[in-house]
């Protein structure tokens, strides 16, 4: 049996459908990660030790199990205790606080490295330290962080395929589905690949605009 | 309470990093429109002892009073907090770095804290950093970034920042000591423009020729203490301790 890459069109729907979740799962996620990035760096760095601890232990379970292993917790886990997520929500969150601990890390080593005198300027003029971090020295911080966080982002965009294991129809499970139809793996993962890769494309796309616009104010 | 009559009123300020004694029992006073230089070589304390007048380098002994109230006083946190962002508002400081805000416009820098802490309206604050920004002479650049400026610009820039929240003591921290030679002097004339408005200024400088020309008073500093004070005629030109002629001499040389 050759390569017939003729069937596709029938089934381009499905897999349509698939890059839309995709995409879809994968913007909700980076924008919670991001949040969350801020968030988690800011309890790390400043936050009371009662408030950080529990935060260390969020940390060290996203860190240090496999982003898998989350997503059954998430999905299948919290029903027990009466929290019944629709499969897409509990990918998003898996995968947005999953990765929101990634980018944490990097925010906490750029706020860090934010010049000292720049929280000095703030307080001088009279801002509370809150209010320093949060206009003067967590912008220049998330600015720093673009870069980096671009490339943790290519990550989830890869890493959503997981979410397919708990039955959201993204790009991958749609290749799947087509091929149960129609026996042709090697097209539909090809195809699949391909959508990758433009999804890809447009994200790096996304972050050379905004590494362009903040290079003028740095 | 003791009574309290001084604008600028520090009483036996010490500070001490660790075993490191910075300022040893200082006490200096400041009228409401003096204008004061602090002078000294490198080392002996001079930015700390400004940066204790609005607590960035809390003092370990004394007190620092301004206008009857006192800075440095002794409150629970969150109260404290509140008591010292407000005793700041009234204070301006410029940096010998500048510390303009790089991610803002010369526009943004000024306009933030009033906007932040007074609550202006962007009409208003927009209107106060026209005025501000034109008194520097950089309405011009008011929509640049910091990186967009020369030194001698962005220290304009970091004035009128801090003139926008209408303090009634301006802290100069060597504010040209970082620009190149040639930048220096458009820096001086806002800070004279100040002085015939009779703000009040504390500026700590290594230019002495500036500080004769805009002072009413300098002081001298060395290892912590002021070792002697007075107006500049007198200072500079017949100081009566020998460690003020030594660096006083010293500085000459430097300059040459
Ligand atoms: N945050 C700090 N920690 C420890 N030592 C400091 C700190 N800030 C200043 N010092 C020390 O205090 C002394 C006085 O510093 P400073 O007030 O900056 O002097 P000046 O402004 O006259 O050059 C110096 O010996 C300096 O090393
Ligand atoms: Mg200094």
């Amino acid at each position: 049996m050759g390569l017939d890459f003729s069937i596709i069109p029938d089934y381009l729907d499905i897999i349509l459908l698939g890059v839309a979740w995709t995409v879809g799962i994968t913007l909700a996620a980076a924008a919670l990660s991001f949040a969350g990035g801020v968030v988690f760096a800011v309890i790390a760095l400043y936050a009371p030790w009662v408030i950080r601890q529990p935060f260390r232990l969020i940390e060290f379970v996203f860190m240090g199990t496999p982003l898998l292993l989350q997503l059954f917790l998430i999905y299948f886990g919290l029903v027990q205790i009466g929290i019944d997520l629709p499969a897409f929500v509990a990918g998003i969150i898996g995968l947005g606080l999953h990765f929101a601990v990634y980018n944490s890390e990097l925010i906490q080593t750029s706020i860090l490295a934010v010049d000292r005198g720049q929280m000095e300027a703030a307080r001088t003029l009279g801002l509370s330290r809150g209010q320093a971090l949060r206009k003067v020295v967590i912008p220049q911080a998330v600015r720093a962080v673009v870069p980096p966080i671009g490339n943790n982002m290519i990550a989830l965009l890869k890493d959503s395929a997981l979410v397919s294991v708990i039955g959201v129809s993204e790009l991958t499970l749609s290749a799947q589905r087509a091929i149960g139809k129609t026996y042709r793996p090697f097209e539909f993962y090809i195809l699949a690949a391909a959508f990758y890769y433009v999804i890809n494309l447009c994200m790096e796309w996304v972050q050379r605009k905004i590494e362009r616009r903040i290079s003028i104010s740095r | 309470m003791t009574e309290q009559t001084h604008f600028v009123d520090i009483r036996h300020a010490q500070k001490s990093f660790g075993s490191l004694e910075v300022l040893k029992d200082i006490s200096l006073t400041v009228e409401r429109g003096q204008i004061v230089g602090i002078i000294g070589s490198s080392g002996s304390g001079k930015s700390t002892l400004l940066r204790a007048i609005n607590d960035l380098d809390p003092l370990t002994g004394g007190e620092v009073w301004l206008d009857g109230v006192q800075v440095n006083k002794t409150l629970p946190h969150r109260q404290y907090e509140k008591h010292i962002n407000a005793m700041r508002q009234q204070v301006g400081m410029v940096f010998q770095h500048f510390n303009l805000f790089p991610h803002m416009t010369a526009r943004q820098n000024v306009t933030m804290a009033p906007m932040m802490l007074k609550g202006l309206s962007q009409e208003a604050a927009d209107k106060l950093a026209e005025e501000q920004l034109d008194k520097v002479g950089m309405l011009e650049r008011i929509d640049y970034y910091p990186s967009q400026l020369s030194g001698g610009q962005k220290q304009r820039v970091a004035i009128a920042r801090a003139l926008a929240m209408e303090p009634k003591l301006m802290l100069f921290d060597e504010a040209t000591s970082a620009l190149d030679p040639e930048l220096v002097e458009e820096v001086n004339m806002v800070m004279k423009k100040l002085a015939e408005e009779h703000m009040t200024m504390i500026i700590v400088t290594h230019e002495m020729d500036f500080a004769a020309s805009v002072c009413d008073r300098v002081l001298f500093m060395d290892k912590g203490v002021v070792v002697e004070e007075g107006p500049p005629e007198v200072l500079f030109r017949n100081p009566s301790k020998d460690r003020t002629r030594e660096f006083l001499r010293k500085h000459l040389e430097g300059a040459k």
